[in-house]
């Protein structure tokens, strides 16, 4: 805590590289490209201070900076920003991939490099923001101006179909987050339009200093969920994403999957539920239901694409599921394990983008029917691939598995029958990796293209080994991850606990407690 | 006394000699000259905005026998309506060089335009309202007939004239019937006698309805805004840049002061109907607008839902909704003159390359211009960190508060079909290559180019810093009370 406004640094430092590399004139493209790298370097870096100095004791805000940024005499406007156990890990995730998403471009993206770069830094700006608001207002003007660059990432650096799916992108996108702005301003003036601050609309609601009428918060709700529901996606909410990945260039993939996606179940554990904690009971079982559908549909789909990267875009519509179903369960091992999955899916799901990208680069196509054999000729990518593979289906010793585990731990506690559905997901998941490298990466060397192909090179190795080496540090030891979240995981338990609800079946026996999910997972 | 009236009037009268002073340079100023006469208009809009320094903020005043009434509210609209003219002006004169229609009449019209939206800001009577409403529309007639060779800017002008005329008609009915039902046509004497009256003359209420329509008409709410493509679209570029913003607020100002000023007793009569005009000029605008391929056509149709959303203040009501709608007449109107500043320093000779296809590529060609015009559509959509975003903010706020949350969630569904046409146009911007017919860059006139950086400026400082501004909408809308 010893660098001042450290979180305004972290969220604009980016912007602020994005600025300057305005000025750079055009023809210096690998200039733009180192400064954009450094520029991410060093925001990572910054942001390992925050989990350095995190207070794992504590479950509220922490790093706060505050001042008053739109005041009026009817309107209160602040620049708050904060982190606690649930965006400290989400903001480091984004400053962790977007250096490696700028890596991954240095040679795929040859056209419009500069602006290429100002988007994803632009973009990083926005995702931290996201994570760090703490003003309602505040957050929604980063939810909304993130789309920006990610709709030009898509359209303007995209497949075949890219305009499609870029707009698709931000129609879908925009209907959700137009409805939560008419859910936040309503808010406002239930609270007798005073303050946009989330921590003290918090507060109020928690001390019944604010009440909503049954209707209204479910409606208020519904609002919310929408926007965090289309982005997660969850089921039936889910088809732009498709489209949206499988049509954005590598770099944009990785930030879609990696850090896109938890802006929704992060919006859900921030917003949806320490707001709305009584709608949030009363919704959760349909909300499960959905959530399980969801990573059944997905991995059915998911086996069924000829297209590596339609495959895993698929498959995050299943994972994210499973992120969805550990929230709604209420119990500490499921948001414990909701938390830790995001990171997991972030970078399980990321590296299997940046490897699908690196195939592309090599071969120009995605098909898994034009592949066979690449082990032979690329053994180390091979090999990167499947380290990756089985983190995402969560081989025991691999990230995957914790949070895997945490999940269906959590969700059996509250129905055993979710635990159920949700472990055959799991095992279609195992079914269309492993079947997708095996066609991918066994067997006969396919066709003379694949059998001209290179191995991967030294950048790219650089590119996978710090993710590889975080998988098998969560696998292993994910101790600091679990402590640090931990706390503040519980204060929203609380929140929903003293919601109650009609039946009283949500107060759940919170043995064993947090320390014990730690022991678990070693 | 009467000295004090004259300088309270100063800005009028600045306005209009200088009008005039342009008609007799008019003829003894060389062919190639003419753009000075642009640059005398301006200067008259400046001292005429100069001369209202000293009104900001003054106890409110009613001169001319009542009639002028000079508050915050006129003269943050008499602000508003200069900038709006001195901007057209720069825009027209490169322009106006091109296309041959180098006038002097043409500065002297603008400004004489300026002066009757003034006077519909500052009335408080009905007789005056209807002089500068006749007085505004009859210089936009012309003006929009101002390329007489051209049979698109004819027929702008003859639709604009004979369905104007028309709409007049309708008010001036209206006004007759009021002063039937009330005896008077002053603000707030219709507004004393209805405190007493038991119950409201049904005369009075058929008078209301006629004038609503009659201002439907000149702000351009569906179902009268039929003219509004084709004049659009005929007129000259610059003209259509001041028609979709000076009317506008001019016909809003005036109708925000008539429904309060002396009408607040009916409020529960108009409300509903308003409600209603809103939500068919939002949704009838904004889908339509999504068929549109010429570009003037379609900030056309975006200006008619623009209109709707500025209602939603309106029917929101005060302090915050007509805080919120002030507001957003000002975010509008930068963005808008944005948009067309970009779309007229992309016309060609005879007006043309108005299609979206012109547009294709267009970032590569001139980035500068893209990026400008991206700016201003994304401000219209009403996304964060721009002037329009935080307009749209405060006017759906203004109604949640009021409890108009269907109006409020149409609305929001309304910005999201906005998204697309407005992104469509940076679709072929950014994502598409140049077409064979595809714009070559030209050099950009300076004045032009200016407009372009200080709007840009203005539709990011109204989104990242809007208090100032809000603040004085705030001590504006106050006036109304």
């Amino acid at each position: 805590m010893d660098i001042p406004h450290i979180l305004s640094i972290i969220t604009y430092l980016p912007a602020l590289v994005a600025l300057l590399l305005l000025f750079v004139p055009r023809g210096f493209d690998r200039a733009v490209k180192l400064i954009a790298f450094f520029g991410s370097l060093v925001t990572f870096i910054l942001s390992l201070h925050l989990f350095y100095h995190f207070d794992a004791t504590r479950g509220d805000m922490q790093f706060e900076t505050s001042c008053t940024w739109i005041q009026t005499a009817t309107y209160g406007i602040r620049h708050h920003l904060g982190i606690d156990g649930i965006s400290l890990f989400l903001v480091i995730l984004t400053t962790f991939l977007t250096p490696l998403a700028i890596l991954c471009s240095w040679q795929s993206i040859t056209k419009k490099v500069k602006p290429f770069m100002i988007c994803l830094l632009a973009l990083e700006t926005g995702m931290i923001g996201v994570f760090c608001a703490l003003d309602l207002v505040l957050f929604y003007i980063f939810w909304e101006v993130m789309l920006l660059p990610m709709y030009f990432l898509i359209g303007i650096w995209g497949g075949e179909r890219r305009i499609y799916a870029a707009v698709k992108f931000i129609l879908y996108t925009m209907v959700g987050s137009l409805l939560m702005l008419v859910g936040i301003l309503y808010l406002f003036h239930a609270n007798g339009g005073t303050s946009f601050d989330l921590v003290e609309i918090t507060r109020q609601i928690g001390t019944g200093a604010l009440q909503l009428k049954g209707q209204e918060e479910i409606w208020l709700f519904l609002a919310f969920l929408i926007a965090f529901a289309i982005k997660v996606p969850m089921f039936p909410f889910h088809t732009w994403l498709p489209d949206a990945h499988v049509e954005a260039p590598t770099a944009g993939s990785v930030i879609l999957a990696g850090v896109l996606l938890k802006m929704g179940t992060y919006g859900l554990l921030r917003f949806c539920l320490p707001l709305f904690p009584t709608a949030a009971v009363r919704m959760a079982n349909v909300l499960c239901i959905l959530a399980i559908i969801g990573i059944i549909y997905g991995a059915l789909v998911a086996m069924v694409q000829p297209d590596v990267k339609k495959l895993v875009a698929y498959s995050s519509v299943s994972h994210m599921g499973l992120v969805v179903l550990g929230i709604f369960v209420f119990t500490t091992q499921g948001m414990q394990g909701s938390m830790l999955q995001m990171l997991n899916h972030g970078l399980s799901t990321g590296a299997l983008f940046l490897l699908v990208g690196m195939i592309y680069d090599r071969r120009h196509t995605r098909m898994i029917s034009e592949f066979g054999g690449l082990a032979h000729v690329s053994p180390v990518l091979a090999a990167a691939f499947l380290v990756v593979t089985l983190s995402s289906i969560g081989l025991p010793g691999l990230n995957g598995f914790v949070g895997e585990v945490l999940v269906l731990v959590g969700s059996f506690v509250r129905n055993k029958a979710y635990a159920a559905f949700a472990a055959s997901g799991m095992i279609l998941g195992a079914v269309y990796m492993l079947w997708m490298y095996q066609r991918v990466f066994l067997g006969k060397i396919g066709s003379a293209a694949n059998a001209e192909m290179k191995d991967i090179r030294m950048r790219e190795k650089l590119i996978l080994l710090p993710i590889i080496l975080v998988m098998l540090w969560i696998g292993v030891y994910s101790e600091p991850f679990l402590r640090r979240m931990g706390p503040s995981l519980l204060l929203i338990q609380h929140r929903i606990e003293n919601a109650g609800s009609p039946e009283g079946g949500y107060r759940v026996d919170r043995s064993p407690a947090p320390a014990m999910d730690g022991e678990r997972a070693k | 006394m009467m000295t004090n009236e004259l300088m309270l009037l100063a800005p009028q009268i600045i306005l209009v000699i200088t009008g005039m002073v342009l008609m007799l340079l008019e003829p003894f100023t060389a062919p190639a000259q003419k753009s000075r006469l642009a640059r005398v208009a301006v200067l008259g809009t400046v001292v005429a905005a100069f001369s209202l320094m000293p009104q900001w903020n003054i106890h409110p005043r009613m001169i001319l026998k009542g009639m002028f009434i000079v508050d915050n509210f006129s003269v943050f609209f008499q602000w508003l309506f200069l900038i709006i003219g001195a901007v057209t002006a720069y825009l027209s004169m490169k322009f106006n060089e091109r296309e041959s229609i180098d006038r002097g009449e043409y500065y002297a019209l603008l400004l004489f335009a300026c002066s009757g939206a003034s006077l519909m800001a500052a009335s408080a009577d009905l007789i005056l309202t209807f002089l500068g409403i006749e007085i505004l529309s009859i210089s936009t007639y012309i003006l929009a007939g101002f390329k007489r060779d051209d049979a698109r800017s004819n027929e702008s002008s003859l639709k604009y004239f004979l369905l104007g005329s028309f709409a007049t008609a309708i008010l001036l009915y209206g006004i007759a019937l009021i002063y039937g039902g009330t005896g008077s046509t002053s603000y707030g004497v219709i507004y004393q006698l209805a405190l007493y009256q038991r119950s409201i003359p049904t005369v009075t209420l058929i008078g209301l309805g006629l004038l609503l329509v009659g201002f439907g008409f000149k702000v351009a709410l569906v179902p009268f805004h039929s003219w509004v493509p084709d004049v659009y679209e005929g007129a000259p570029t610059p003209v259509t840049a001041f028609m979709a913003v000076g009317p506008k607020a001019a016909g809003f100002a005036a109708l925000m002061r008539i429904l309060l000023q002396a009408f607040p007793l009916l409020s529960h009569d108009w409300v509903n109907v308003l409600w209603l005009l809103a939500i068919l000029t939002m949704t009838l605008g904004n889908v339509v607008a999504v068929l549109q391929t010429n570009i003037k056509r379609m900030l056309a149709y975006s200006a008619i839902a623009h209109a709707g959303y500025i209602l939603v203040g309106i029917v929101a009501g005060p302090d915050a909704g007509y805080q919120a709608v002030l507001f957003y007449l000002v975010a509008y109107t930068v963005m808008n003159l944005l948009a067309f500043s970009v779309v007229l320093s992309l016309s060609r000779q005879g007006d043309m390359h108005v299609h979206l296809s012109d547009y294709a590529g267009l970032a590569r060609k001139s980035p500068f211009a893209a990026a400008v015009l991206s700016l201003a559509l994304i401000s219209l959509a009403g996304i964060p960190l721009t002037g329009g975003f935080m307009g749209k903010f405060y006017l759906f706020s203004a109604a949640i508060q009021r409890g108009y949350i269907a109006l409020a969630i149409i609305g929001v569904l309304n910005s999201v079909v906005s998204v697309f046409y407005y992104f469509r146009i940076m679709v072929y911007m950014y994502m598409k290559e140049p077409g064979e017919q595809a714009l070559e860059p030209e050099t950009v006139s300076w004045p032009v180019q200016a407009i372009m950086v200080l709007g840009a400026i203005g539709v990011l400082f109204l989104g990242v810093w809007p208090a100032p501004i809000l603040e004085l909408a705030a001590r504006s809308s106050f006036a109304l009370k």
